[in-house]
């Protein structure tokens, strides 16, 4: 067979990582290219620099250093019975293309994973290489995601921790059960074991800097993971409780969703049906709910149905409130942080400028208004100077009124 | 770039009226009926250190906003006003103002909306009265500078995103060259960002105000006049490698073009060398989904053919065993067990019946009570092998009302048989059967999704999701439960067509 030219390396090797979810450049510590020998800055905020018609960001280089693979997981493309066509890149030719696509403000940095060729430290090896490569002779200071093999040699992950922002290991699946069934040749202790030796490490780097402030910056970004949702049986509730247990236990920065999508040339296994969006997306809405606004994964449980899923016509805040209704209305004027917090269609920002403004003023309805994106939703749930609803919360058909209109899904809007 | 941090980076001594009225010369503001506002010029339309510094004249002398106008050199200006000295300082104490405000300003400033100093202005002024007024964010004047201020910071987001540098040969060395068009004044206020960034490579933005270059050589910032797009570089070699990064990296089974939209709105395309995709990506996405699904079912049946040990028998197996902790629906809560599908894994017909009753679920196999006897009679009398065929339920657990010790089956609703859908979805999935048959209007409601009137369907075959054929007919259960003897007689008859129909029809499509 001709040799690949990097381009066509790189259709094949993009291709292969698309349905990985992560993609956010965000949460390092800030760095630029002044008094270096080479290019790059992360500024905390991490940029979006083109969108693609998937509504997803492109924030990051994101290809595979190859689509070869030893293992055979059924929900993988790459997986070794599968009849993609095959790639590899070298980590000079990876080096390469970050440099340049950064060069010309395409990317924020690099998010290499790869198949599994040889061997699990062989393949490690590479991805470290890269990244080394990167930092080391060209002083690359943009942001650099690795994502690690799960039984590498854990010296190796401690180096790719050293030079990447951010490194992660994903669960692929929510229950045991389907990993056993979709991923024959992984296991969740030795996925979460991985988890935990990136914990430990990301704690004692940071131990160390406070001691040292020369001591290596290790994976400053922290670790995430990402669960395939729709390709095994578990429910919402599962998949909450079993991100919540992931943050708590391995000190996750994120946990990424990915909507199981049908793959070309899938395994029998797998459904062959589009992903799920609304479903992935109502995911992430309950998993903000539980990092930013006070949210206990049981009460998010608690809002599903009796089949443990969360209902897709209106968004998990809601259902909610909407089964809680004695707790509202809340009080604009009264309320403390965490019961505003509560209110469906107010946000967080929204709270903020609520409890600065209030030492100045009642609120009345137009105020909230002014600070909020929609208010109609909100009626039901609030009291202000000139608007009290006792009538609307008790409303059986409640949930009818104020659910937004049901609109063709956008598949094929221009 | 003054003082980012310098002198007004703090709040406290803004307004020191230490530094005195500036170098204007001359004229004092009458006294009195007022006759013509006070016009202030500042050089640039980002020209935040000269608002700053004429504003706090300003409010030291006294000058109330609406006795101020202010312009910007070389803009058609208001037609009233003159340019004339701010008095001198009346004597009043001086204030600070905070931070936050500093902050705002700075950004405000650079937005296009041309009363953006007279607002700063007036916002100064109700500092003075009281230093806590930007708290009230629900006050209408903050209300609209905030957002003036948002505005100038998306769009300086969209500037860090949407720049695209194309590099050109300079002797002896490169150039990056980037053509882009913010909607407000924020070309210098965020050469910073690309300085930090790019340090060491030479760069220019230009844009139709104002261009900006850097030169690492010297660590020196500079700036030209205005450009257009046609001053800007053509094209990039690696513009069409970037453009099949771009293309590879979307999956086209989740296309939201709303979404991208309102990230990348379409003014900011022409700079980008990707979007020349988006149309054809999304034209091509159904087709490309579709044609993924079809070599997924073209390839596997020989790829992986049902061979003892084999994938899909792992997979089922699998299956199973799952299914037996399903908790999706509150059926398993009563029953004794979950009761999977059984049979071969390559049937010659598919069957789905609605639920186990009371002898399945002790049994723990499906179709082995006295609807399954009637069932096997009938298959018997059609000459098909029930060995050959896959037996399954759309709900899998046994619903039943307790009536004295006896356990009355009752009817799954339809929440519990969307709950329960997705088993039966996986078992089609690794079976993949030419031929799927529901047996009465639960079964049909697994496989489609719908709720299916039984004589309206019965006489033709449905076409599934996932293009195989599905029959639709009677369940066994609902003949043993015509009590009059002759319409039970008839409706047998008429099963017993059905299945020969089926029997041919899998004949013909093995
Ligand atoms: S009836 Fe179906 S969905 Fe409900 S618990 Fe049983 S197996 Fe699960």
């Amino acid at each position: 067979m001709a040799q690949l030219d990097t381009r066509e390396k790189l259709a094949i090797l993009a291709d292969a990582a698309k349905y990985d979810a992560s993609c956010a450049s965000s949460g390092t510590s800030k760095r630029n290219s002044v008094g270096g020998k080479g290019i790059g800055s992360t500024e905390g905020m991490g940029i979006c620099h083109a969108y693609a018609p998937d509504g997803r960001c492109i924030s990051l280089l994101k290809i595979l250093l190859t689509n070869s693979c030893i293992f055979d997981c059924h929900y993988c493309i790459n997986r070794k019975s599968s009849n993609v066509r095959r790639a590899r890149f070298t980590a000079q030719e990876v080096v390469n293309l970050t440099l340049a696509f950064y060069k010309r403000n395409y990317i924020e940095g690099l998010f290499l994973s790869s198949g599994i060729i040889a061997s699990s430290n062989y393949t490690m090896e590479q991805l470290v290489e890269v990244a080394r490569s990167l930092r080391e002779d060209h002083d690359f200071r943009g942001y650099i995601h690795l994502k690690t093999i799960p039984d590498a040699d854990p010296e190796l992950v401690r180096l790719a921790g050293l030079y990447a922002d951010r490194i992660s290991i994903n669960v692929e699946l929510p229950t045991a059960k389907g990993l056993q069934r979709l991923a024959p040749e992984k296991s969740e202790p030795q996925i979460e074991g991985a988890m935990l030796g990136m914990k430990g490490a990301i704690e004692d780097g940071r131990d160390a800097r406070k001691k040292y402030k020369s001591a290596p910056n290790f994976a400053p970004a922290g670790q995430s993971t990402q669960m395939i949702i729709g390709a095994d049986a578990a429910t919402d509730a599962d998949i909450v409780g079993k991100a919540s247990t992931l943050y708590d236990r391995f000190s996750l920065r994120r946990v990424y969703y990915s909507a199981f999508s049908p793959i070309p040339d899938a395994s029998a296994v797998l459904p062959l049906q589009r992903p799920p969006l609304m479903r992935e997306h109502r995911l992430y809405q309950s998993d903000w709910l539980m990092r930013f606004y006070g949210f206990k994964s049981e009460e998010v449980v608690s809002a599903a149905d009796d089949g443990g899923m969360l209902p897709l016509d209106i968004d998990p805040k809601l259902a909610w409130a909407l089964k809680y209704r004695e707790y509202f209305p809340v009080d604009v004027n009264k309320a403390s942080r965490e019961q505003l917090l509560r209110v469906p269609g107010l946000g967080t920002k929204a709270v903020q400028r609520i409890l600065r403004s209030r030492r100045f003023r009642n609120f009345t309805l137009d105020d909230v208004a002014r600070l909020t994106v929609s208010i109609a939703k909100m009626r039901p749930f609030i009291i202000t100077s000139d608007w009290r609803p006792t009538l609307l919360t008790d409303k059986a058909d409640l949930k009818r009124w104020i659910k937004p209109e049901k609109h063709q899904l956008e598949l094929f809007a221009a | 770039m003054s003082d980012a941090n310098g002198r007004f980076g703090n709040s406290a001594d803004l307004f020191d009226s230490r530094l005195g009225p500036g170098g204007r010369a001359g004229v004092l503001l009458p006294d009195g009926p007022q006759i013509d506002p006070l016009k202030i010029t500042l050089d640039q339309p980002d020209d935040f250190d000269g608002w700053r510094d004429a504003a706090r004249e300003l409010v030291m002398a006294g000058v109330p906003p609406m006795s101020v106008v202010w312009q910007v050199r070389g803009e058609d200006g208001e037609l009233f006003g003159s340019e004339g000295a701010v008095p001198p300082p009346s004597g009043e104490p001086m204030f600070s103002v905070p931070k936050p405000f500093i902050d705002m300003a700075k950004a405000a400033i650079c937005h296009s909306d041309p009363q953006r100093f007279a607002l700063l202005y007036v916002l100064l002024w109700k500092l003075k009265a009281n230093r806590r007024a930007l708290d009230d964010r629900a006050d209408p004047l903050v209300d609209r500078l905030e957002k003036l201020a948002k505005e100038v910071r998306r769009d300086a987001h969209k500037m860090h995103a949407f720049v695209r540098f194309r590099e050109v040969a300079e002797e002896g060395d490169t150039r990056f060259v980037a053509f882009f068009e913010p909607d407000h004044h924020i070309a210098r206020r965020e050469a910073g960002f690309f300085v930090r960034r790019f340090s060491t490579m030479r760069w220019s933005i230009l844009s139709p105000e104002v261009s900006i270059h850097w030169d690492p050589a010297t660590d020196t910032l500079s700036e030209g006049p205005g450009a257009s797009r046609s001053d800007a570089p053509d094209g990039d070699p690696l513009e069409e490698t970037w453009r099949t990064y771009y293309s590879s990296i979307f999956n086209p089974a989740r296309l939201k073009v709303k979404a991208m939209l309102k990230e990348m709105p379409k003014k900011y395309w022409h700079n980008m060398p990707e979007t020349s995709l988006v149309a054809p990506l999304i034209a091509g996405a159904r087709a490309r989904e579709l044609e993924m699904i079809e070599r997924a079912q073209a390839n596997l049946p020989q790829a992986e053919a049902p061979r003892p040990g084999g994938n899909i028998e792992g997979a089922w197996a699998a299956l199973r065993e799952e299914a037996k902790g399903c908790t999706r629906c509150d059926l398993h809560r009563c029953a004794t067990q979950t009761v999977f599908g059984e049979g071969p894994l390559n049937p010659r017909i598919f069957f789905v019946g609605e639920q186990p009753g009371d002898q399945e679920d002790l049994a723990g196999r499906p179709f082995v009570g006295p609807a399954g006897q009637l069932f096997d009679a009938a298959l018997e009398k059609v000459g098909i092998d029930r060995s050959t065929t896959y037996v399954t339920n759309a709900v899998k657990h046994f619903k039943f009302v307790l009536r004295g010790k006896q356990r009355i089956h009752s009817r799954p609703d339809t929440a519990e048989i969307d709950a329960c859908r997705w088993w039966q979805e996986q078992e089609r999935a690794i079976i993949r059967p030419p031929l799927t048959v529901a047996l009465g209007a639960t079964a049909a409601r697994s496989l489609t999704g719908k709720t299916l009137t039984i004589s309206k369907v019965r006489d033709a075959p449905l076409t599934l999701a996932d293009g195989s054929e599905c029959w639709v007919t009677v369940h066994p259960s609902f003949l043993l439960r015509i009590p009059e003897e002759a319409r039970r007689r008839e409706e047998r008859a008429r099963f017993v067509e059905d299945l020969e129909r089926i029997r041919d029809r899998a004949a013909a499509l093995a």
